[in-house]
C-alpha cells in the first residue's frame, strides 16, 4: 500500500487538473521560446538578454518555471508511486522517500537558478 | 487485503500503443534532467556576450549537438503525446482504433517537428 503523503495537492483529482493547466502553460511557453530562437533574425547575446529580460517575458518564464516544479513533481511522484512499490523494490517505503525527496532537491534548484536568471 | 493477489499481470510483448504510452513518461523523465541542461546552456549564454559565443560553439561540439537534438526529441514527444492526452480527455480518439491510429500519429509527427526543428537550427 502506497499512500499519498507527498503528492503536490494530496488529491488525485487536484493533481490531475494541475498536471493539464501546467502542461497548457509549458506548451504555449514552449512555443514562444523555439519560435524565437528558431523564427525571426539571428539570435546575438544582446538579443537573448532582451527578449527574456522583457517583463512580459519575467512574468512569462516564473509562470512557466512554476508550473515545471508543479508538472514535474505530479509525474515523478506518480512514476514513483507506480514502480517503487513493495512489490517491486526491497524496502520501497525508504527507497521511495530518498527518490521522492531527491527531485525535490533537483525541483528547488531548478526554482532558484531558473529565477537568478530570469530576474537578475 | 490478500497477500496472494498476482503482483503483476503477465502483459509482455506490450502492444505498440503501451509503448507510444510508456515513451512519454521515459521523455518525461529525460526532460526533468534535461531541464538541468537548458538551464546551464541559458546561464553560460546569458552571462555574457563571450559566454554566449562559448555556448554557441559548444553547441556545434557532437556530443553537446546530439543531448540538444535528444532533448528537443523528447520535448516534441512528450509535447505531442500531451496533446493526445488533452484530447482524450474530451473523449476524442479514446476508442481502440483510434488509440491505434494515434499512437502512430505520435511517433510519426514528433519525428517530423524534430527534423523541422533540426533544419532550422542548421
Amino acid at each position: 500500500m502506497v499512500t499519498q503523503a507527498l503528492s503536490l495537492t494530496r488529491s488525485g483529482l487536484t493533481d490531475f487538473i494541475v498536471q493539464r493547466v501546467t502542461a497548457v502553460i509549458l506548451g504555449a511557453y514552449m512555443v514562444v521560446v523555439l519560435g524565437f530562437f528558431l523564427l525571426g533574425d539571428a539570435v546575438t547575446h544582446a538579443r537573448l538578454v532582451a527578449f527574456f529580460g522583457a517583463t512580459p517575458m519575467q512574468i512569462f518564464s516564473t509562470l512557466a518555471i512554476l508550473s515545471t516544479l508543479a508538472h514535474a513533481w505530479i509525474g515523478m511522484w506518480t512514476i514513483g508511486t507506480d514502480y517503487l512499490r513493495p512489490a517491486h523494490v526491497g524496502a520501497a517505503t525508504i527507497v521511495r522517500f530518498i527518490y521522492q525527496v531527491g527531485c525535490l532537491l533537483a525541483l528547488f534548484v531548478y526554482l532558484v537558478w531558473a529565477l537568478s536568471l530570469i530576474w537578475l | 487485503m490478500k497477500t496472494d493477489r498476482p503482483v503483476n499481470l503477465q502483459l509482455f510483448p506490450q502492444p505498440f500503443p503501451a509503448l507510444v504510452s510508456i515513451s512519454h513518461r521515459i521523455t518525461g523523465v529525460v526532460l526533468f534532467v534535461g531541464v538541468a541542461f537548458a538551464l546551464y546552456a541559458l546561464d553560460l549564454a546569458m552571462s555574457s556576450p563571450e559566454g554566449f559565443a562559448q555556448a554557441q560553439a559548444m553547441l556545434q561540439q557532437p556530443f553537446p549537438a546530439f543531448v540538444l537534438f535528444g532533448l528537443l526529441f523528447g520535448l516534441m514527444y512528450h509535447f505531442v503525446a500531451g496533446v493526445k492526452h488533452l484530447l482524450l480527455d474530451f473523449h476524442i480518439g479514446d476508442t481502440y482504433p483510434a488509440a491505434r491510429i494515434s499512437a502512430v500519429t505520435i511517433v510519426v509527427v514528433s519525428i517530423l517537428l524534430t527534423a523541422a526543428l533540426g533544419v532550422l537550427i542548421w
